[in-house]
C-alpha cells in the first residue's frame, strides 16, 4: 500500500517542518527520516522535497546555511520562529481532520453507523 | 578501489554536466542535489553494492531530470525570466556560484562608461568657444562636436571589448592607430563649419570607427566568417539596447526637469550640459556590456523585429513601385531624397542580415526566404530608378561631395543586394546552400568599412574641402 500523491503533497509541509522542529537537517537526511517514520509507505521524491524546502525558505519558515561536510557543500535547514508558528497552525488543522476521521471510522462502541442509519431511518 | 573511486567521480562530473545545462537549476541547486546523490550512493555502497551499481540506483531513485526540473521551475519560475541582472550575490547563497566573470566585467564596464562620460565633457571643455562679446558660452561648437564625438566615445567601447578579449598587443596597436587616423581626418583638414565635407565626415567617421569596434570585437579570431556574423549580431543587439536605454533616459530627464521645476529650480542647464551628453556617451559602453553579458541568455531581439517588419517593408516597397508605374512619376532628387533612398537600402540590408544571423543554416528554404527575395528584388528595382536619376544629374550639373558619397554608397549597397538576390534565388531553388549567402555578407563587411574610410580620408582633399 502506497499513500496517494495528493495526500503526500498535502502533508508535505507539516512533515518537513515537524522534522526540522526535532533538529536541523539537510535534504537527504530529511528523506531518510520520512522513510523511517512511515516504514517506506510515503513516496517522497527529490522533485517534491527540494522545491518545497526552497519555498519554505522563501516564505521565511526555514533558514538555510551551507556547511562543508566531508569535502562537499551541504545545505542545512533550520526552522524559524514563524516556521514554528506555521507548524502549530498546521498541526491544529491536521488534528481536526484526523480526529474527525477517527471518530467517523471507529464509531461509539460496536454499533455500526453506516448500517444503522438505513435501519432506523423510517422508524 | 581508487579506480572505482575515480570512475564514480567521473560519473558525478558527467551528471553535473547534465544538470548544468538546465537553466532552472542553479549551481547551488546542483550542489544540493549532488550532496543528496552522494548520500544515496554512500548508503548503497555500505549495503554492499558496487560503485557503478550504486550510482545507477541512486540516479534512478532521483527520477528523471525532466521531472525534477519541472518541479523546480514551478517554484522558481522567475529564473526563466530575469537571468540578466547586475549580479554580485542577490542575497542568495549563489554569490560565488554566479558566473565568475561578471564582477570584473561590471567594474571594467563602469570604468569605461565613466571614461566615455568624462571624455565627452573634456571635448566640450577643449572645444568651447567663448563668443566675442563674452556673454554667451554656447558649449561646444557644433561642427567640432559632430566631428569628434565618435572619436572620444567609441575608444572606450573598444577598450572594454579588447580588455574582455585579452587582445594581443599588435591588435591593440592597430586599433589605436585607426582611432588616431580618424582623429587626424577629423581635425587636421581645414574644413569650414558650413561645408558639405564637415557633414559628410561627421556621418561617416562614426561608421568607419564602428568597424574599428568590429575589429576589437573579433579580436581573437580575425578571419572566420562566424565571428564577423557575431559582430553583426552584436551591432543589432547593441542598437536595440541603446534605444531602450535612451527611452529610459528620456523618462529620467522628464522627471528631473518636472520635479525641479516644481520647486522653482530650472535644471535645463544641468540636463543639456551634463545629463544628456554624459548619459548618451556612457550608454554606448553600457549597451555594449549588456550585449556581451547576456548573449545566449535572452532571445535576440533584432531577428524578432526582422520577422515582424520584413513582410511590412516588402508590402510598402511593392506599393511604392506600383505607384511609380501607374503615375509614371520620376523621383525628385533633392539631397534629402538621396539620403532617404540610401537609408531604405540600409534598412533592407539590415532586414536581410538579421534574418540571416538568426536562420538555422541547415533549415530548408521556406516561405520567409521567398518573402525576403521579394523584398530584395523590389528594393533593387527602386534603387535602379534612383541610380538612373542621380547619374543623369551628376552628368548634367557636375558632382559634389554629397552626391559622390551618396552614389558610392548606393553602388556598394546595390552590388551587395544584387548578389544577395541571386544567392537567394539559388537558395529558394535549392541549388545554393545557405552558408554561401552568409559568407557573402560577412565577406562584404570590409567594403562598407573601406568606403566609410575613403569618404573620411580621401573626399575632403579630393573636393578641395568643399
Amino acid at each position: 500500500m502506497k499513500v496517494t500523491k495528493d495526500l503526500v503533497a498535502a502533508s508535505a509541509t507539516p512533515m518537513v517542518l515537524g522534522i526540522l522542529a526535532e533538529a536541523d537537517s539537510y535534504g537527504y537526511a530529511i528523506l531518510r527520516r520520512i522513510n523511517e517514520l512511515s516504514d517506506g509507505e510515503l513516496d517522497w521524491t527529490e522533485g517534491l522535497l527540494y522545491p518545497l524546502l526552497h519555498r519554505l525558505e522563501r516564505l521565511g519558515f526555514v533558514e538555510a546555511s551551507w556547511q562543508s561536510v566531508a569535502g562537499r557543500r551541504r545545505k542545512y535547514y533550520r526552522i524559524t520562529k514563524s516556521g514554528r508558528t506555521e507548524l502549530t497552525e498546521q498541526r491544529r488543522q491536521w488534528d481536526t481532520v484526523v480526529d474527525a476521521l477517527k471518530e467517523l471510522w471507529s464509531g461509539p462502541g460496536d454499533s455500526r453507523p453506516l448500517i444503522a442509519i438505513p435501519e432506523g431511518g423510517l422508524a | 578501489m581508487t579506480d572505482a573511486q575515480d570512475e564514480l567521480e567521473a560519473q558525478f562530473a558527467q551528471w553535473r554536466h547534465y544538470v548544468a545545462r538546465r537553466p532552472e537549476l542553479r549551481n547551488s541547486d546542483a550542489d544540493e542535489l549532488e550532496d543528496h546523490l552522494r548520500g544515496s550512493v554512500e548508503e548503497l555502497l555500505a549495503a554492499g553494492l558496487h560503485t557503478d551499481e550504486a550510482f545507477l540506483v541512486a540516479v534512478k531513485r532521483m527520477g528523471s531530470l525532466d521531472d525534477l526540473t519541472r518541479e523546480f521551475a514551478q517554484e522558481h519560475s522567475e529564473r526563466l525570466w530575469k537571468q540578466l541582472v547586475l549580479t554580485g550575490g542577490t542575497g542568495d547563497t549563489d554569490g560565488k556560484a554566479v558566473d565568475g566573470r561578471s564582477r570584473p566585467d561590471l567594474l571594467a564596464m563602469v570604468g569605461c562608461a565613466l571614461g566615455a562620460a568624462v571624455s565627452i565633457k573634456l571635448l566640450e571643455l577643449l572645444g568651447t568657444r567663448v563668443e566675442s562679446d563674452g556673454a554667451e558660452v554656447l558649449g561646444v561648437d557644433a561642427a567640432v562636436f559632430g566631428l569628434n564625438f565618435g572619436l572620444v566615445v567609441l575608444p572606450w567601447l573598444a577598450a572594454f571589448l579588447l580588455w574582455r578579449r585579452q587582445a594581443k598587443r599588435a591588435l591593440i596597436g592597430a586599433v589605436l592607430a585607426l582611432f588616431a587616423l580618424g582623429a587626424v581626418a577629423a581635425n587636421a583638414f581645414p574644413l569650414a563649419a558650413d561645408s558639405q565635407s564637415v557633414v559628410l565626415t561627421s556621418i561617416h567617421l562614426p561608421i568607419a570607427l564602428w568597424f574599428v569596434i568590429g575589429l576589437s570585437y573579433v579580436a581573437d579570431d580575425l578571419r572566420t566568417p562566424r565571428r564577423r556574423m557575431d559582430f553583426i549580431r552584436f551591432t543589432g543587439e547593441w542598437f536595440v539596447y541603446y534605444v531602450l536605454i535612451a527611452l529610459g533616459g528620456g523618462v529620467l530627464t522628464a522627471f528631473v526637469a518636472g520635479t525641479f521645476q516644481a520647486i522653482g529650480i530650472s535644471p535645463e542647464d544641468f540636463i543639456s550640459r551634463w545629463l544628456v551628453p554624459c548619459g548618451a556617451a556612457a550608454a554606448v559602453v553600457v549597451a555594449g556590456w549588456l550585449v556581451e553579458a547576456k548573449q545566449s541568455v535572452v532571445e535576440n531581439i533584432a531577428p524578432v523585429l526582422t520577422r515582424l517588419f520584413t513582410p511590412l517593408f516588402t508590402a510598402a516597397l511593392l506599393a511604392f513601385l506600383v505607384a511609380v508605374v501607374i503615375t509614371t512619376a520620376s523621383i525628385d532628387l533633392e539631397r534629402d531624397t538621396l539620403i532617404l533612398f540610401n537609408l531604405l537600402l540600409v534598412v533592407v540590408l539590415a532586414l536581410l542580415l538579421y534574418s540571416i544571423s538568426a536562420r538555422d543554416p541547415l533549415a530548408p528554404p521556406g516561405l520567409f526566404d521567398k518573402l525576403q527575395l521579394a523584398l530584395v528584388v523590389s528594393a533593387l528595382a527602386i534603387d535602379v530608378l534612383v541610380l538612373v536619376a542621380i547619374t543623369s544629374r551628376i552628368t548634367e550639373y557636375g558632382t559634389t561631395p554629397n552626391k559622390a558619397a551618396a552614389l558610392g554608397e548606393n553602388v556598394a549597397l546595390l552590388a551587395n543586394l544584387a548578389w544577395s538576390a541571386w544567392l537567394l534565388v539559388g537558395l529558394v531553388r535549392r541549388t545554393t546552400p545557405f552558408a554561401t549567402l552568409e559568407r557573402w555578407q560577412t565577406n562584404y563587411l570590409p567594403v562598407f568599412a573601406g568606403w566609410a574610410w575613403i569618404v573620411v580620408l580621401v573626399f575632403p582633399p579630393l573636393f578641395d574641402y568643399l
